[in-house]
């Protein structure tokens, strides 16, 4: 094995590694045009925290809008505009970049063994792409809004509303380009770049989940965007592919936007899950249960994701023959996301589990997620999903998986990696506080709401029959609790960047690549390209190691 | 504390290597290089491939809903000019992989010509195409901007044969050029973007950049040439010739 043994620092008097990525260079533009990975890494958490924070404002007034059932905060238009943002800016500027974008881009070379991805610039040009969308859909945002909701429904997209759908679509077909470029990069590092000995079946889990992501990404993310450009056409000069009156099928517009937006529901979801494995074995010391079988779920979970996106239109005048079958197909996508569970939590089966914050998270996600997707099992049944559509019931589920679980994972995520990516620890009891409180913030947000869909109020409306408003009280409280919740992180881990303790390279005693260099990094991650001859997860192997020895590679 | 034997500053990293200037730091050898860029070339192409695709599945459910309406639509299409262009696409191919082979061979002169016969020709193609476009905004059969469906309610002079469509069936020939447009204007974009790349080559192939040995970028961007031409092999009978014997 190409490796030397050096000794951990002492965490006493340790300093920081006197060269790492981050003082590799100073200045703006050394940031700006940096072709590093794990620089580009930091510029899109700074992006998607500054979008994560202006959509989480639009998600507050939303919940203050819903305090009373009259609509005394904002007029119904004014509501239309902001839930829509809401969705757009979370769904297309937060949860789809979030983990690829920060942690798959500082950790996928290093996790396979690489000095960078296989393509830096097209890497920057991804955040680049990212960030002008993102500014469009604030432009667009300023200029007077969009209420189409995030999902721009035609024929009220194209022909009904007076608002900027024009901007906000073509932001969206942007990000989109950023989402395809990260996809590829992603890909090709994993076929090409993989250090030697480093196998398929010797892979983080964290890449497996990524590499499906990406091939989600690759594959979906084009028919979106066409079908945006054909909103856009429609707008502008009027040609008549979803309109009625010209011959169009409004339909066909909900075919192509949910041959993207239920896979992307997974784009979100795999790297989160990728999170989650590494997270959970390395605090309960354990190769993940069955690991085989929860690498092949996420390319399941990446296939299947592409043949059930008719759920989305049920009520909506498909054939109920196409409906049934696409309510069979949907059973079916459970299925690998309930074999990672299950592997999870088999593996959490006699292991010696510590509870550090990124494990808080991970039983978060587990919980919520396993919450959200037994819910999307409801709704998939073709009957249940005739009666709760539409209904808050929908917005509990869907933010029980993206919130609950998405959420959860970045944030397990961010904790995790935040020694390698920083060098420092973050301050351990204010952060198990955090994660207690966004839990029950959460819970206290988002559980009402399935009562309140299965007693029929609606979604997308800024008023409600009054009876129905202590559960949007609840709601609502909870909303701030969570708020506080996501807050905390943001500042103690500024407030880390300075004081916190010196993290030296491993500090979870954890087996993957990452940890086996210094933190933070030098530029190409490895001073001799690693060599690698033993399995992923390897606990025993480490333990063999004497405690103050760490295996190192270059 | 030793962190610093896995802390040497980076530059030092490569002091001893030796390798040829085209060869990207990050890459261990100029046939991982190689390998990378071509296969992220074929993964661009494979969604390029899906962002044509929503359309062609336009075309199909609509072409089977409105049969005739499409068949009326094909029949003001100009075959000819269609079939020049068709032509010209696939000689602009062959021309490009003749500037590869070139690049491959090291040829300085020979990649030049080549890469200049190709986007003359492609220019051609887009000419002509405009000429196209041009007709039919005078004959009124752009969706949106100036479209009537006179031409489809009464029987067309230059084909005779052809029934007149009833209306209802008539105004469906907007969805036709809707996707005409769509289609073949994508596909117009797609060959400006690679008319400009082409521009870009030739000024830098005369510089010698790709015949000393680094050839991944002309072979990468053969490829997205064949893809365009390829594209057009779709669309020139699915949009010109079916249906053209009724
Ligand atoms: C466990 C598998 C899942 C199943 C069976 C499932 C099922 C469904 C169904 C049937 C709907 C349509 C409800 C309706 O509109 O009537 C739906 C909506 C939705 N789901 Fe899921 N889902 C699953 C996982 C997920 C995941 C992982 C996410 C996100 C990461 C997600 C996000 C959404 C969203 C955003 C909507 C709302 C779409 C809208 O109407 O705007 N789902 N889900
Ligand atoms: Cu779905």
């Amino acid at each position: 094995m190409s490796s030397t043994i050096v000794s951990l620092p002492d965490q006493t008097t340790a300093t920081l590694p006197k060269h790492t990525y981050l003082n590799n260079e100073y200045g703006l533009k050394s940031w700006l045009l940096t072709r590093d990975h794990k620089r580009i890494g930091i510029l899109y958490l700074i992006t998607i925290t500054f979008f994560f924070f202006i959509g989480g404002a639009m998600a507050g007034l939303v919940r203050l809008e819903l305090l009373t059932p009259q609509t005394d905060l904002l007029a119904a238009d004014t509501y239309n505009k902001v839930f829509t943002m809401h969705g757009i800016i979370m769904i297309f500027l937060f949860l789809v970049p979030s983990v690829p974008g920060t942690l798959g881009n500082f950790l996928v070379p290093i996790m396979v063994g690489a000095k960078d991805l296989a393509f830096p610039k097209i890497n920057l040009l991804s955040w680049y792409l990212n960030t002008i969308g993102g500014i469009m859909v604030l432009a667009a945002l300023i200029s007077g809004g969009v209420d189409t909701g995030w999902t721009f429904t035609t024929p009220l997209s194209t022909h009904y509303v007076n608002t900027h759908v024009i901007t906000a679509g073509l932001a969206i077909f942007v990000t989109g380009f950023s989402s395809i470029f990260t996809g590829i990069n992603i890909i090709v590092t994993v076929h090409r770049m993989r250090a030697p000995g480093m196998t398929w079946f010797r892979l983080p889990l964290f890449i497996w989940s990524n590499y499906a992501a990406s091939i989600l990404m690759v594959l979906g993310t084009p028919v979106l965007a066409i079908a945006l450009v054909l909103v856009v056409l429609e707008r502008t000069i009027g040609i008549g592919v979803f309109d009625p009156t010209k011959g169009g099928d409004p339909l066909l517009f909900q075919h192509l936007f949910w041959f993207y937006s239920h896979p992307a529901v997974y784009i979100m979801i795999l790297p989160g899950m990728g999170v989650i494995s590494e997270v959970i074995s390395t605090f309960s010391r354990k190769r993940v249960f069955g690991y085989t079988a929860v690498a092949f779920s996420s390319v399941a979970i990446a296939v299947f994701g592409f043949l059930v996106w008719e759920h989305h239109m049920f009520i909506m005048g498909v054939s109920s023959y196409s409906a049934l079958i696409f309510s069979l197909l949907t059973m079916l996508v459970a299925v690998p996301s309930a074999i990672k569970i299950f592997n999870w939590a088999a593996t959490l089966y006699k292991g010696s589990i510590t509870f550090e914050t990124p494990m808080l998270y991970a039983f978060g996600f587990m919980g919520l997620f396993t919450i959200g997707g037994l819910t999307g099992v409801f709704l998939g049944s073709l009957g249940m999903d005739v009666h709760l559509t539409e209904t808050y019931f929908i917005v509990a589920h869907f933010h029980f998986v993206m919130v609950g679980g998405m959420l959860m994972a970045f944030l397990a995520g961010i904790h995790f990696w935040w020694p390698k990516i920083t060098g420092r620890m973050y301050p351990e009891n204010l952060s198990k506080l955090a994660a207690l409180v966004t839990f029950i913030g959460f819970i206290l947000t988002f559980f009402p709401q399935f009562i309140l869909g299965y007693l029929g109020m609606p979604r997308r409306y800024a008023a409600y029959p009054p009876e129905f408003q202590v559960l949007n009280v609840l709601s609502t409280a909870g909303a701030t609790v969570l708020g506080v919740g996501y807050l905390l992180p943001m500042l103690y881990l500024t407030w880390s960047l300075k004081y916190g303790k010196i993290a030296g390279p491993n500090p979870w005693q954890a087996t993957g690549l990452e940890w086996q260099i210094q933190s933070p990094p030098v530029v190409e991650n490895f001073l001799e390209t690693p060599v690698v001859d033993y399995e992923a997860y390897d606990y025993e192997w480490l333990a063999n190691k004497t405690r103050n020895e760490v295996h190192t590679v270059g | 504390m030793d962190s610093h034997a896995i802390a040497t500053h980076p530059e030092h990293a490569h002091a001893g290597h030796d390798h040829p200037p085209f060869l990207r730091h990050h890459f261990e050898s100029v046939e991982q290089q190689r390998e990378a860029t071509s296969f992220g070339m074929w993964l661009f192409l494979l969604t390029e491939f899906m962002f044509f695709g929503g359309m062609f599945v336009a075309y199909l459910v609509y072409r089977t809903w409105y049969y005739p309406a499409f068949v009326a639509g094909s029949h003001q299409l100009s075959v000819l000019l269609g079939s020049i262009n068709t032509v010209i696409l696939i000689c602009s191919s062959l021309t490009m992989s003749l500037a590869v082979y070139a690049a491959q061979k090291g040829r300085k002169a020979a990649l030049v010509r080549w890469l200049s016969i190709t986007l003359l020709l492609g220019l051609v193609f887009l000419g002509i195409k405009a000429s196209e476009y041009r007709e039919k905004w005078e004959q009124h059969h752009v969706p949106g901007l100036n479209f009537s469906v006179s031409d489809f309610v009464h029987v067309n002079p230059a084909y005779p044969g052809q029934p007149a469509l009833p209306l209802d069936m008539a105004e469906k020939t907007q969805v036709y050029f809707s996707l005409y447009f769509a289609m073949t204007g994508m596909h117009a974009l797609h060959m400006i973007i690679g008319i400009c790349v082409l521009a870009g080559l030739i000024f830098r192939a005369r510089a010698g950049a790709y015949t000393s040995g680094h050839t991944n970028t002309v072979e990468n961007f053969g490829l997205y040439w064949h893809f365009i031409d390829i594209v057009w092999n779709f669309l020139f009978p699915l949009l010109y010739l079916i249906s053209r014997h009724q």
